[in-house]
């Protein structure tokens, strides 16, 4: 560009001002290394919401059995906990609840939000609003409910009672993520492919579904954390011996918090943030990065 | 244009053999008729256009034809049988959809493989076949790429390869352009002309661009409200449309309101609502009992002249609003002393413009004008 064309264009809005032209502090970032009060906001509220459980986590690494002082550092809750066995057993309650509630509610979810994206019927509105229900009503209210129910029918608590709670809102949750994935798809996808002579069947399994796995797969971790997190519903449901790994828990720090349940928690964070992390990485490839 | 109208007479003016044939079909959504009566015949080897303003029911009559919708009544029929309960993955005919629909999870080659393994062909055919028309499209040196990786005009060519490659009898395109910038739709035009020279294949588009129906187009049914307005070439709906609504749609024109003042055998007298008489030659079309009726000429047809002209017929006088020069023509606004605002089109050998404002003579021959009957409301 020429200096009589730059003179010529310097009254256009649309050219770019020229570097000589920018005010002093955009043109050299650099110049003020301060830290600004945005960042000490967002350090400040990082500190509100993580550091209890930073604190959690040292603790668990703490030799004293009784919390308040520091020590010095071992590993011997961690090792204490893995030759638990009650502690395991209620791993392998939670672990059943959780895997079972979420396979079903996978199947379910997927079905629902298809169904609700494909069909037109009287009261889908209605619908809607009552499958997603269980996403604002109370814990404490679903679990007394169930209760109550399971109670009027004489249906008796067991280890199943819980599963049956948990695909209630497990269903609510992988139905909304699935929905939402659907939602961003080509509304031709399935079309296109019973036009290039594919059955409904094979259109479904073939070009849908494959379509639909992250949205589904995101949503099954997160219904996965949240039914293995869950204390409220399952002790109102839990059959006699059926103790999942959240009660076992709440019922040992009645008599105090000991080291080892901190070393759990703090496993079970991990466990969570990753399971979490996975779940949005998923997500976040599908709408964004190349497949693979 | 031109090229296209000697292009259509090469095909036969009457064969029984059609590709596509529609019978009084209705389809009617929750109460609402999308599409009423539509009847149309779609010869073998056709490059046939639905074209029409949005929610015009043109899209909808794709789909009938696709067997995405069922007809409310009426039957639908492709080489001569009936389709209308056959489901779309039986039906001889191919889509490229609006957004290509493509199947982002599966490479190029897979996407366009689809329907071939669907049909459990062998995976030499399969392979040969999805090479022949990868080469067709010229996209072969994106088999491996997903279609997210690739460009608006890359991703119009696998579809456009994902159907073909199925070798349907009618290959159907909904909007096939809509989403390209205007440079690459040019292009893109000239490409599906050739395909469909190449092919010989029957081609049933879904536009609302008229320039594109009017260049690609073997013939052209203009849809408005869910009814076939008028069938027939380009030449033929640009020329001699057979409704208004057929001459304001394609191209520019001005239409005067009047009604039929007398009539002789060769020639119509129209009075225009603002006292104008126009005499207009008379067309096969025109039936006698017409009385309201509207005169549409083309701006390129007018003739702008600064004396008074010879000619005895339709010589107005108005004055030059504005003239805007365009490089190969001048579009000009003149305003007639009865009030009418006229838009002429003049090539621009025209020496000197004339400046804003100053009077002007128009002039139109009989014959370059045409009489619709004005639709009873």
């Amino acid at each position: 560009m020429t200096e009589t064309v730059r003179n010529d264009r310097s009254e256009s809005p649309d050219t770019p001002p020229s570097p000589e032209e920018l005010p002093p502090d955009m043109a050299n970032p650099s110049a003020k290394p301060s830290i600004s009060w945005q960042a000490l906001f967002v350090g400040a509220m990082f500190a509100f919401m993580y550091l209890p459980i930073a604190v959690l986590a040292a603790y668990s690494f703490n030799e004293s059995a009784y919390s308040a002082n520091w020590e010095g550092f071992t590993l011997q809750w961690y090792e204490r906990l893995l030759t638990d066995f009650r502690i395991f057993s209620a791993l392998k309650n939670s672990l059943i609840v959780a895997l079972t509630a979420v396979v079903v509610s996978a199947v379910l979810g997927t079905l629902m939000a298809v169904g609700l994206a494909r069909y037109r019927f009287p009261g889908k509105k209605l619908y809607l609003g009552i499958s997603y229900l269980p996403l604002i009503v109370p814990d404490i209210a679903i679990a007394v409910a169930t209760l109550v129910f399971l109670a009027a029918v004489g249906f008796s608590l067991s280890l199943w009672t819980i599963v049956a709670a948990h695909i209630v809102f497990c269903l609510a949750y992988i139905a909304i993520v699935v929905s939402t994935r659907l939602a961003d798809l080509d509304p031709n996808l399935e079309e296109a492919a019973l036009d290039l002579g594919a059955t409904p069947t094979q259109a479904f399994a073939q070009v849908l579904l494959p379509q639909l796995m992250p949205g589904i797969v995101s949503g099954c971790l997160l219904a996965f954390v949240l039914s293995m997190d869950d204390f409220l519903i399952a002790s109102f449901t839990a059959g006699a011996g059926a103790t999942t790994l959240p009660m076992e828990i709440f019922s040992r720090i009645r008599t105090g918090v000991k080291p080892d349940i901190n070393a759990l928690s703090a496993i079970l964070i991990v466990v969570s943030g990753l399971l979490a992390f996975a779940a949005e990485y998923l997500r976040y490839r599908s709408e964004t990065g190349n497949p693979k | 244009m031109l090229q296209a109208a000697t292009h259509n007479s090469d095909l036969p003016t009457l064969d029984s053999d059609f590709d596509v044939e529609l019978r009084k079909v209705f389809k009617v959504f929750n109460g609402e008729t999308a599409v009423r009566g539509v009847e149309f015949n779609i010869r073998r080897g056709e490059f046939f256009s639905i074209l029409g303003p949005s929610g015009c029911g043109k899209t909808t009559t794709l789909r009938l034809v696709a067997g995405f919708e069922t007809p409310s009544a009426g039957e639908v029929l492709i080489r001569g049988k009936s389709m209308t309960h056959v489901p779309p993955h039986r039906r001889p005919a191919n889509t490229v959809f609006q957004n290509y629909a493509l199947f982002d999870h599966m490479t190029v080659w897979n996407n366009i493989a689809f329907g071939l393994r669907i049909k459990r062909l062998g995976r030499s055919e399969v392979q040969q076949r999805v090479d022949e028309v990868l080469q067709l499209v010229k996209m072969e040196t994106f088999a491996n790429r997903y279609p997210k990786q690739l460009s608006g005009g890359q991703r119009q060519r696998v579809a456009l390869a994902r159907a073909l490659v199925n070798r349907p009898a009618v290959l159907l395109l909904d909007e096939p352009l809509g989403a390209l910038d205007l440079k690459l739709r040019k292009q893109m035009q000239v490409e599906l002309s050739n395909l469909h020279q190449n092919l010989g294949l029957t081609f049933v588009m879904v536009t609302h661009d008229q320039e594109e129906a009017l260049s690609l187009s073997d013939r052209i049914a203009v849809m408005k409200d869910g009814k076939i307005e008028q069938v027939g070439t380009p030449n033929e709906i640009y020329e001699r449309p057979r409704t208004p609504f057929v001459a304001d749609f394609i191209g520019d024109t001005n239409l005067f309101e009047g009604h039929l003042e007398s009539t002789d055998g060769s020639s119509l007298l129209v009075r225009t609502h603002s006292g104008l008489k126009i005499v207009v030659s008379r067309t096969p079309e025109w039936s006698d009992r017409t009385h309201q009726t509207i005169v549409s000429v083309r701006p390129e047809k007018i003739h702008l002249h600064c004396a008074p002209p010879e000619t005895s017929h339709n010589t107005f006088e108005g004055r030059l609003k504005h003239a805007m020069y365009l490089g190969t023509h001048v579009h000009c606004v003149v305003e007639l002393v009865s009030g009418e605002m006229l838009t002429v089109r003049q090539a621009t050998h025209l020496e000197t413009l004339p400046e804003d404002g100053s009077p002007l003579y128009l002039s139109w021959s009989p014959s370059d004008c045409i009489a619709l009957a004005a639709r009873s409301t």
